[in-house]
């Protein structure tokens, strides 16, 4: 059974490196004696935390609950009691602190109760919900959470790709876990299908992990194809494995759902699989350990277990190490802080040695050469889009379609004069998602203001308005008295008519117009709410205070 | 503070492409030496001392570091080029004021690496062509055909000394296109012009000998990947398709596509100079413009203008051009709509 | 000779025509500059310039009574795009402005006494609250304009730095090249 593939322009081959950790079956970590588990994992809001320093927890309860729509939960990995909910370091390029929970194993290792979901049965949406809370995210790297990807949402889906490509070098934790939880992971892979309602599912793996391969040709039924798909870097990435494998190119500015396609990452699909057939919400993740460590392997690591423990169960670091990279060598960062623990979203990490990651050379001038055009996989012109966000002219660098770049590095990768391109495009990117913002503000701004101005007028003439009525009617009480016998009883009448006129003019006017409180977005409705009840709340303690 | 990637493709640097760049052209050095004598020796020593001096007195002046900049080898190349456009056995203050023009002023007056808009050679040799036209009519005639072909001593004291020893007479020419010009004009028969013994069988003796010598470099390069297919492919194009159709027209007045094909600096240009990224257009179909635009030019100054070849203006001018065919020519970008849809 | 002049003076006459022609047809209906300015104006409504809001100073300064670079939040690229928009030399900012962090007022909720002067003083409506209850500033519409300070009667009002944090967080420019030799 052979598919016909579509070949992606640009690419590159680095080296694998993907020996040195894939020999190994998945080792399980002890428990350890303290977990934090960050409340921002995923892409959209953070986590709202439902527990305070002191609260007892178990293993699997919820911690944060998902705030707003592109959010999902957090949970604790143990069971035990929480120190502290406060900043810790994360891991981020930016090494800045974020809100976590830090837990303190209590070394019993209770769990809540499990209920596994009778997913062909329940109703889809109860479905996703359901996953919501158990805190599903995307794997993958993008950590998007899955129950939003799983809902179809009107768009008629036909196909699921899963993707077990890892075309990263160094990383083999999604290749292990194939190899041994093949058939776990077609059991989540069902569970998609069945709720995307799906016709075809494609399962890409790349040509270089023939284990997995057979692991999930084996386990995989009728229905399900696993195709093989040529190692290249990054053949795994989302839009380029969507391409390999159906010739759709994902719109610009839009998903692959756009073109009834939905694409999972096989860990996610092994999450799914324990969410739904043993009811227990991500807890733990397979992450690859790799580098110059004395024992490199893949874990399978809780959320929340500090960096500085699981270099330990690899064997710790060897002499000479040079830092660690979370994530892969091509679009990872810096791990700033080793207190940083596992996340959703952390599939890798690798500590250096100057030999295999030596610094970067000299940057020379761009010579225009155009490998980078040439390398790169959404066929953009990397030089000019370096030259213009060099000279921060992002309104031209955008212009060269700066925002259909993936930052897959394969730019910088053949770059000859070692110009660090993709930190360029995420430089310029940031200012421009940031000069956006303050724009959106300043406009807002602007209404509001322009608004309470009109406000201003709007009040004080009819409080002129008010004077000149009551103005009038005192002359006119004087008038009447003195010309009662010369009053024309049809001035009246007008006068009666034009005054109900007024009247309707200016309820019509006060109900179209807002008050400053109204049109608010729900989310600052809400904080006003909060606010509100802090007020009754401090109110309440005051009064009591008194009394 | 970097960011990804943390790997780098190895061995890959700009000095690397340029040393590659110079390796190709060995094969065509060692043929122009076989065939002309070993000026080419002296020419070469003189633009790359000239050149590296030059280079570094300005990074100097910029206060820039001297070390990665003159280590990245490009203006070597620069030099390089230069000196296998130059005729050799000129006086020295020649190859001097060449490479004057094409370091200082077409490559660091824009900045230095990578800003310079014209290609930095082509730059030298127009100055030196409209400045100096009759050193730069003056080429050794093949070995063979010369009555005297100067020795490698012989040929510094020429450099040096000047040709007061030798009379200029006795070793030198002019190029075959400046001898077809000349006598097209002058009324002489076609087989006349070509039978006589310095047209060689192609592109003048020796020279299409040589230019095969740089078709072979030029393919290297392209086996290499340093290189792509369109430019080289589109000037000779040009070139080709323009001098065919003035041939087919006038066959009495324009030489054959063979001919302008291995003579001059037709091979030298497609795959050495035109390539030249920094100058060149970068996108594919704006490489395709570019150097078909030389190519149909190099055709044009060598059929009508007052030049005996065209390649130096026909790169200056396609340079010219680039910033507008980039912008013109940029490639759809994945995921955008295919155009026309 | 006579046929000379006639020549360039038919073909003055001729390009006359083309140009008056498409200055008609291609003519471009331009906002007005006040606006245009006004966007560029981060619409804090501080009042540092002088004015009493953005949209008097971008009228002032487009009856060209006021100076470029009297807007401290918006800061020298501000500065710079006024000056790229009017088409004269960017300049640095006025004696005394000096461009401070981001920042939002935030009321101390235990102090207030619900006097309603900061809602009247505010000039975004960013304010809530009525007269004895406590009022809160709704920290996403706050411009940070100060306007607020003042007139508390009891001093409850205090401006905080917004700090940077994951979500706000930027990468920055790369420091990668040559440094010139000292």
């Amino acid at each position: 059974m052979s598919r016909q593939l579509f070949t992606f322009n640009g690419g590159v081959h680095p080296e694998g490196h993907k020996a040195e950790s894939n020999a190994t079956p998945i080792r399980p970590m002890p428990l350890l004696p303290r977990y934090v588990v960050p409340l921002r994992q995923h892409i959209g809001a953070p986590a709202r935390p439902l527990v305070q320093a002191g609260d007892a927890v178990l293993g699997g309860q919820m911690i944060g609950a998902p705030e707003g729509y592109v959010s999902t939960a957090a949970h604790a990995p143990t069971s035990g009691r929480v120190v502290a909910v406060a900043p810790h370091a994360v891991p981020h390029p930016s090494g800045l602190f974020d809100l976590c929970v830090v837990i303190e194993a209590d070394g019993e290792d209770r769990s809540i109760d499990f209920q596994p979901l009778d997913w062909r049965k329940l109703d889809p949406s109860a479905l996703r919900n359901r996953i919501r809370e158990m805190g599903l995210a995307g794997l993958g790297g993008a950590v998007f959470p899955s129950y939003i990807k799983l809902n179809p949402s009107g768009q008629t889906l036909h196909t699921l790709i899963l993707n077990g490509a890892e075309c990263e070098p160094w990383i083999t934790c999604d290749d292990r876990l194939m190899r041994e939880r093949a058939a776990e992971i077609v059991l989540g892979i069902e569970v998609m299908a069945h709720t995307l309602g799906v016709k075809t599912i494609l399962i890409g793996i790349e040509d270089n992990k023939p284990e997995a391969l057979a692991a999930m040709g084996a386990a995989a039924p009728s229905g399900m194809e696993v195709v093989a798909v040529p190692t290249g870097y990054p053949g795994g990435g989302g839009k380029q494995l969507t391409y390999t494998l159906t010739g759709v190119e994902t719109p610009t500015g839009g998903r692959s759902t756009d073109a009834g396609i939905q694409v999972f990452n096989v860990g996610t699909a092994y999450s799914l699989y324990r969410a739904v057939y043993l009811g227990e919400p991500l807890l733990s993740r397979v992450v690859t350990v790799t580098g110059h460590v004395a024992n490199p392997g893949n874990f399978e690591a809780r959320i929340g277990t500090p960096m500085t423990d699981l270099l330990a169960a690899a064997g710790g670091a060897l002499d000479g190490a040079d830092g660690e990279i979370v994530g892969g060598p091509m679009m990872g960062f810096d791990l700033m802080d080793q207190a940083a623990p596992v996340t959703k979203s952390v599939n890798c990490l690798i500590v250096k040695d100057p030999v295999r990651f030596p610094p970067r050379p000299t940057t020379l001038p761009c010579i225009r050469c155009g490998a980078c055009a040439r390398a790169c996989p959404a066929d953009l012109q990397p030089f000019e889009m370096y030259w213009f966000s060099r000279a921060k002219d992002f309104g031209k660098a955008q212009s060269y379609n700066l925002f259909d770049c993936i930052e897959c590095g394969c730019c910088a990768y053949v770059c000859p004069s070692h110009i660090p391109l993709v930190d360029f495009f995420r430089f310029a990117k940031s200012e421009i998602w940031e000069r956006e913002q303050e724009k959106h503000g300043a406009d807002q701004a602007r209404q509001r203001h322009e608004f309470k101005e009109f406000r201003l007028e709007r009040e004080k003439r009819e409080k002129a308005e008010k004077f000149a009525r009551a103005a009038e009617k005192n002359k006119e009480a004087a008038a009447t008295t003195t010309t009662d016998a010369t009053a024309d009883p049809d001035a009246e009448k007008k006068k009666a008519i034009l005054q109900a006129a007024l009247d309707r003019a200016k309820k019509a006017k006060e109900a179209v117009t807002p008050r400053n409180t109204d049109n608010l977005p729900p989310r600052v409705e809400k904080e006003i709410a909060e606010i509100e009840a802090r007020r009754a709340q401090a109110e309440a303690k005051t009064e009591s205070g008194e009394g | 503070m970097n960011g990804s990637p943390f790997a780098l493709l190895a061995n890959n640097s700009v000095t690397a492409v340029m040393f590659k760049v110079m390796a190709a052209l060995i094969p065509g050095i060692i043929a122009h030496a076989w065939f002309f004598g070993p000026g080419i020796w002296v020419s070469l020593l003189l633009c790359t001392v000239f050149a590296i001096g030059v280079e570094a007195l300005i990074l100097l002046m910029r206060g820039l570091p001297l070390k990665p900049f003159l280590s990245d080898g490009s203006v070597l190349v620069t030099a390089w080029l230069l000196a296998l456009s130059l005729p050799t056995l000129a006086p020295w203050w020649l190859y001097a004021v060449g490479i004057i023009f094409a370091v200082l002023v077409a490559k660091q007056f824009y900045g230095g690496l990578g800003q310079n808009l014209f290609n930095p050679a082509m730059v030298g040799y127009a100055a030196l062509i409209i400045s100096f036209p009759v050193y730069m009519t003056q080429w050794p005639a093949p070995v063979g055909l010369a009555d005297h072909s100067p020795t490698l001593l012989e040929a510094f004291d020429l450099v040096f000394a000047g040709q007061g020893s030798i009379s200029p007479d006795a070793f030198t020419s002019a190029t075959v296109l400046d001898t077809w010009k000349t006598q097209v004009k002058l009324g002489k028969p076609v087989e006349d012009i070509l039978a006589q013994p310095m047209f060689g069988w192609g592109g003048g003796k020796g020279q299409e000998f040589v230019a095969l010598m740089y078709l072979l470099g030029g393919l290297l390069m392209l086996s290499s990947r340093l290189i792509t297919w369109h430019v080289p492919v589109a000037f000779l194009a040009g070139l080709a398709i323009t001098a065919g159709g003035l041939h087919l027209l006038e066959p009495a007045r324009h030489a054959g596509v063979l001919f302008h094909l291995l003579s001059g600096g037709a091979m030298l240009g497609a795959f050495f100079i035109a390539t030249d990224p920094v100058t060149a257009a970068s996108t594919p179909l704006g490489k395709l413009i570019y150097a078909g635009l030389a190519g149909f030019l190099t055709a044009i100054i060598r059929g009508f203008g007052g030049y005996p070849d065209g390649v130096a203006f026909a790169v200056l001018i396609a340079n010219v051009c680039v910033p507008f065919i980039d912008a013109y020519t940029q490639p759809r970008v994945f995921g955008h709509r295919k155009a026309g849809k | 000779m006579i046929s000379a002049i006639l020549v360039m003076a038919g073909i003055g006459l001729a390009l006359g025509a083309i140009l008056g022609w498409a200055s008609v047809r291609y003519r471009v209906e331009d906002d007005p500059l006040v606006e245009k300015i006004d966007a560029i104006l981060p619409q804090t409504q501080c009042g540092q310039c002088g004015f009493p809001g953005c949209k008097p100073y971008a009228e002032a300064i487009a009856k060209g009574e006021a100076d470029i670079n009297k807007c401290p939040p918006g800061g020298a690229d501000g500065v710079k795009r006024l000056a790229e928009l009017l088409g004269v030399e960017a300049k640095p900012l006025g004696e005394g402005l000096e461009p401070k962090p981001k920042a939002i007022a935030v009321i101390d909720e235990n102090t207030c006494i619900g006097c309603t002067l900061c809602v009247q003083a505010c000039p975004v409506d960013a304010i809530i609250g009525a007269a004895k209850q406590m009022h809160t500033i709704i920290a996403d519409q706050c411009t940070g304009c100060e306007l607020c300070l003042p007139p508390c009667p009891v001093d409850c009002i205090s401006m905080e730095v917004v700090k940077e944090d994951v979500a706000n967080w930027k990468w920055r420019y790369p420091v990668h090249m040559m440094k010139r030799e000292a």
